[in-house]
């Protein structure tokens, strides 16, 4: 009896234990972003204005405002996106629906795992080769949006493929029993049941596109331009790499530090917004494909 | 008059061998049951008659299949017709997430069918024969997720018949519905042979012997034994058929 009893509360301490660390574990991982997020914005706010966001920056930096990186930045998200959201959904949809299981779809896998893993000064330099050398688009808008593109597309292929998988096989083999072909199944059912979760996948890329620095690094991103872009051929400042010449190479580091922390609470700002309208969007079309 | 013939059908999951040179001829407007145990083949012998199974990856079929005297594997069928002319209703009701009305519409967009007028009326006769109209006539733009269980089954038949199908398959069409609604589509089956040649699968031996003209009974990817419905639950020929159907296994 006292035995078994023993055992019982040995189990119950064990699994206390456990349980304890679990949750310490995940409270402090939330605790240190909130850190992070206090940290910046204690730093950054004191800068925040209308003029820092809506002038140029003046003085070498040290003061004005942040707009042409906040322009360059929604530019390159622009870009970035309407190229990779097309090829990735495609790409998507003929990986989950069309090709059959075998070597090729596991090569395809195997290919956009790898791109995924590809550090993203890597596809930097080859945005330099490519974009800005061998098809003389320049240190630009477009070159330095493809690049950004092609980072993220393995993001979109995966996240696409992910809601394409999610919906159930049930609804295929109604839509082809009735007669309908794998491309009007694909579009017309398929397709509106993923597509909340799809939008969710673009503009959690919209977010790591904003963030990168490295990609832009020689295919863009301006030290400094005393104007905004006026076309896609132009060069542009954008937030991340701005945040990095401020804070690093500027001509009065020191001066510009506050500068430097208002940029990272801009930048931080679009990502969450970007974030929220993601869950926003999701619920919105989640309730409409069940109208419809 | 035979509607669809099978003539020494095997069928294979890579090296599975599901279905062992099955032969069974079904007459036009008469109700089918396939019953027998868990995996005896069922409802991989179904699946052949609308090439459903196409849709799964490393499988083959040898022998012959043929609807209206139409070589169905022939490679020159066109897939999409031959489904249009074989409708199938699922084990689970799977309504599109679509209203109502555009569930039952779907098939025939898919299909070309653009004229509104068509398009209307071939949807409220379409619920009409499922008995669904007075159930569904005011909310015909609700999604159809907000009807039940048994409604929606009901309203995945509307479906099927809207294009116009001569057969009809069924894959265990009740074993998700409640008794009310189970019995609703039986008498609805009942209904629908005099107008369309019926195969269903099913698990409920009663359901088999209240609706179905003949019954074929398999078991480990063998057709055992086929005979009319009365044949096969009061003087069964085989042993193996017996036993199952007396309870004895299965």
């Amino acid at each position: 009896m006292s035995t078994e009893k023993k055992l019982a509360n040995k189990k119950r301490r064990n699994q206390n234990i456990a349980f304890g660390l679990f949750t310490g574990i995940s409270y402090s991982v939330v605790g240190l972003l909130f850190v992070i997020l206090a940290f910046i914005v204690v730093k950054g706010i004191g800068v925040i204005s209308w003029e820092f966001i809506s002038a140029m920056p003046k003085e070498g930096m040290t003061a004005g405002g942040i707009f042409p990186a906040i322009v360059g930045t929604l530019c390159l998200v622009l870009v970035s996106m309407v190229f990779a959201f097309p090829v990735g959904v495609f790409a998507a949809i003929y990986m989950n629906e069309y090709v059959k299981d075998g070597w090729v779809k596991k090569i395809i896998k195997q290919m956009t795992n790898n791109l995924a893993g590809v550090p993203s000064i890597v596809f930097g330099l080859f945005g330099m080769s490519l974009f800005v050398n061998k098809l003389g688009f320049g240190d630009s808008i477009l070159a330095g949006g493809l690049t950004l593109g092609l980072l993220v597309l393995p993001v979109v292929i995966r996240t696409t493929e992910e809601s394409l998988k999610a919906v159930e096989n049930t609804f295929r083999q109604a839509s082809l029993g009735l007669g309908a072909s794998k491309w009007q199944t694909t579009r017309n059912v398929v397709f509106p049941i993923a597509f909340p979760n799809i939008i969710t996948g673009l503009i959690l890329s919209i977010g790591r596109v904003s963030g990168e620095t490295a990609p832009i690094l020689f295919t863009v991103a301006a030290y400094f331009l005393p104007k905004l872009p006026t076309s896609i051929f132009d060069q542009a400042m954008a937030l991340p790499y701005h945040l990095y010449v401020i804070s690093t190479s500027g001509t009065n580091i020191e001066a510009s530090r506050a500068m430097a922390y208002g940029t990272a609470l801009v930048l931080i700002v679009i990502v969450l917004i970007s974030n929220l309208l993601a869950n926003k969007l999701r619920k919105h079309f989640g309730k409409k494909v069940k109208m419809n | 008059m035979h509607k669809i013939v099978s003539q020494n059908v095997n069928f294979y999951y890579g090296e599975f061998q599901a279905l062992h040179d099955i032969s069974l001829s079904v007459k036009e407007n008469t109700v089918t049951a396939l019953i027998g145990p868990s995996g005896c083949g069922k409802s991989t012998y179904l699946r052949l008659l609308n090439r459903m199974n196409d849709l799964i990856d490393n499988t083959h079929m040898s022998g012959t299949i043929t609807i209206d005297g139409n070589d169905i594997y022939d490679k020159h069928t066109n897939v999409d017709d031959l489904r249009k002319n074989v409708g199938m209703v699922f084990q689970k009701p799977n309504p599109f997430p679509k209203t109502i009305f555009e569930n039952v519409a779907y098939g025939l967009r898919v299909n070309g069918i653009t004229d509104k007028k068509i398009i209307e009326e071939r949807v409220i006769t379409s619920i009409e024969q499922v008995a669904l109209w007075e159930e569904v006539k005011d909310k015909l733009h609700k999604s159809a997720f907000e009807l039940s269980g048994g409604q929606q089954q009901r309203l995945c038949i509307a479906r099927a018949l809207a294009i116009q199908p001569s057969v009809l398959l069924m894959d265990e069409p009740t074993s998700a519905l409640d008794p009310i609604s189970t019995s609703k589509v039986e008498e609805l089956i009942y209904e629908l042979k005099k107008q369309y040649t019926i195969v269903i699968v099913t698990h409920n031996m009663q359901q088999a012997g209240r609706i179905s003209d003949n019954t074929a009974f398999f078991y480990m990817g063998e057709l055992i034994e086929y005979d009319k419905t009365k044949t096969i639950f009061t003087k069964p020929t085989k042993k193996q058929t017996e036993d199952y159907i007396t309870g004895r296994f299965g």
